[in-house]
């Protein structure tokens, strides 16, 4: 666990945001948590990242942050890439608060790409970073139209591109931000997440907040929520698997990532959740990889 | 064509009183009429007559003016179409309704495959198993005479005539009892266009469609329509049989129109 309780430096407001900013956002995030998988707007702001580097995330963590948190950031599973460190400083550095790499020592996780491997509980909060937040923009460019199919619940258009992968594949080929439909209702982006984390979000104990900064969207999943991946009776919604375990810690049931060890076409296959292989690792298991 | 044993006792869908304004400038005005079950009736007229504006009042893709459409439900409850609600209206327009555009890059997505064209209306009122839309896209596209070779291709990689097909397949696939068509051969090549029509026909009689088939051309008028509107600045001139309108035209411009056709 790094600490990093460094005092606001710069002249900045507590998480850089000024107050005004987050209780709008908290607004926001308010009405998206009481209408599950609804997208709601609010006034994106500026942040000193560029969008595709969470600004959405950044401004949902900023808002719901205190002195008394504990942040963890992942990226691509990782708490140690460059994203997920800048991030991580940031937070550090604005609100001073404690950061973490451990799942359960934290009380916010803000992620791209995954969802944790150690099961979440009720006291956390997962922060998603979201670039497009409407998941029907793949077939209907026109925000009024989609804005009308979500209040209409008029989703059967989605199938279409489930019926397509199997057309072209054989299967669903679709692995990543993979629809859900929320509470029985809302049709809802999962973010770039593989579908292998899917299941996590049913019923998830933890509550489940999206930011799209570009998109300027929030929207939520409010702890023990349904969610259902969409699927097809003959064609059932099925995650990923490997044939292989984590070549450093030896699980078999975890999110993994082909790495290439040498120049020869040579790979292993690793967790892509290092506090959970770290954790693993340190429990005594292994993997036949080292 | 009708034969009283196959008609109910009310029209499927009946028109009154539909008049278009875009601002000062009149689309269609005061326009009267049922459709019976089964019943292809069609819309002639110069361009700008008005034929497209009552057409899209007609299949509730614009709301007029002012007038009012009834249409029989399955159910055989009358709906007042204009107050329906848009989901109602939504669920109306993809199930009962179909809508063949001139244009097929107005009715189809050019994003997706033939198959998934035609199988979208089928998902989109809850078919959720893939063999069985599979099955029934197939169906579909070898009644419309497409090479079931082409069913994963996208429509862009498809000629006029096909994608026309497609379209048609798209909308018959729910099963519906009406069928609107806007110049449905218009900018096909002679030769396609007469297979088409050929299509069309068969269709509409095997199926019992009911259709309101606008078009400029006579020719198709007379193929594929019982009964004959003929439209004139946004107003009807002349309403009757289609052999009856062609033959023995009442009307001034209705007259002109005949002969202008037997000129070319
Ligand atoms: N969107 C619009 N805005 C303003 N005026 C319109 C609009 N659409 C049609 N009109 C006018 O309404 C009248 C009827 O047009 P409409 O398109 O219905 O005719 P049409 O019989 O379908 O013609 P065509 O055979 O050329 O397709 C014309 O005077 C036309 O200029
Ligand atoms: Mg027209």
């Amino acid at each position: 666990m790094t600490q990093a309780r460094t005092m606001t430096d710069g002249g900045y407001n507590f998480a850089y945001l000024d107050e005004q900013t987050k209780r709008m956002i908290r607004r926001a995030i308010l009405k998206a948590v009481a209408i599950p998988g609804h997208q709601v707007p609010f006034g994106s702001r500026e942040m000193p990242l560029p969008y595709g580097w969470g600004t959405g995330g950044i401004q949902v963590t900023a808002s719901i942050i205190g002195l008394a948190d504990v942040l963890k950031v992942i990226d691509q599973g990782a708490d140690d890439t460059t994203n997920a460190v800048s991030i991580r400083r940031f937070f550090a550095r604005t609100a001073g608060v404690a950061t973490t790499q451990a799942t359960e020592a934290a009380t916010i996780i803000q992620t791209r790409h995954r969802i944790p491997e150690t099961v979440l509980k009720d006291d956390q909060i997962i922060v998603y970073q979201v670039p497009i937040p409407e998941p029907l923009r793949w077939l209907e460019p026109r925000e009024a139209e989609t804005r009308k199919m979500h209040g209409l619940a008029d989703y059967g258009v989605m199938h279409v591109k489930l019926y397509e992968d199997i057309a072209t594949y054989g299967h669903i080929e679709t692995s990543y931000d993979y629809p859900v439909l929320v509470n029985g209702r809302y049709l809802t982006a999962p973010s770039p997440i593989p579908k292998f984390d899917n299941p996590k979000m049913h019923e998830m104990a933890a509550l489940q907040l999206f930011g799209a900064g570009r998109e300027k969207r929030i929207y939520a999943i409010p702890p023990y929520t349904r969610v259902e991946s969409l699927d097809f009776e003959d064609h059932p919604f099925a995650a990923q698997t490997w044939d292989a375990r984590c070549a450093i810690c030896g699980a078999g049931d975890s999110f993994l990532d082909e790495v290439i060890t040498d120049d020869h076409g040579g790979s292993m296959f690793v967790c892509s959740d290092t506090d959970h292989c770290g954790r693993r690792v340190a429990d005594g298991h292994r993997g036949d990889g080292e | 064509m009708m034969d009283g044993a196959a008609i109910l006792d009310a029209p499927l869908l009946s028109a009154r009183g539909i008049t278009h304004s875009y601002g000062a400038r009149i689309g269609c005005r005061d326009i009267d009429f049922d459709l019976w079950p089964g019943e292809v009736l069609g819309v002639v007229g110069e361009s700008g007559s008005g034929k497209t504006t009552l057409l899209n009042c007609l299949s509730a893709q614009m709301m007029p003016s002012s007038g009012k459409l009834t249409y029989r439900l399955r159910t055989g409850d009358q709906a007042d179409v204009y107050a329906l609600t848009e989901a109602e209206r939504r669920m109306l327009m993809r199930t009962d309704w179909g809508f063949v555009h001139q244009n097929p890059r107005d009715g189809l997505r050019m994003g997706v495959s033939a198959g998934a064209n035609v199988g979208e209306r089928l998902m989109a009122v809850g078919a959720r198993h893939y063999g069985a839309i599979r099955d029934q896209v197939t169906d579909w596209l070898g009644r419309v005479e497409m090479d079931l070779e082409r069913i994963d291709d996208l429509p862009s990689q498809f000629s006029g005539g096909m994608q026309q097909r497609v379209q048609i397949a798209r909308n018959l696939v729910s099963g519906p009892r009406l069928v609107f068509m806007d110049e449905p051969t218009g900018g096909l090549d002679v030769s396609v266009q007469a297979r088409l029509l050929d299509l069309l026909r068969g269709l509409t009689n095997d199926l019992g469609l009911s259709a309101v088939i606008v078009t400029h051309d006579l020719a198709v008028a007379r193929l594929l329509s019982h009964r004959l509107m003929v439209m004139r600045r946004g107003e009807v001139v002349e309403q009757g049989l289609t052999d009856q309108v062609l033959d023995d035209p009442q009307h001034a411009y209705t007259q002109l129109l005949v002969s202008s056709v037997l000129q070319t």
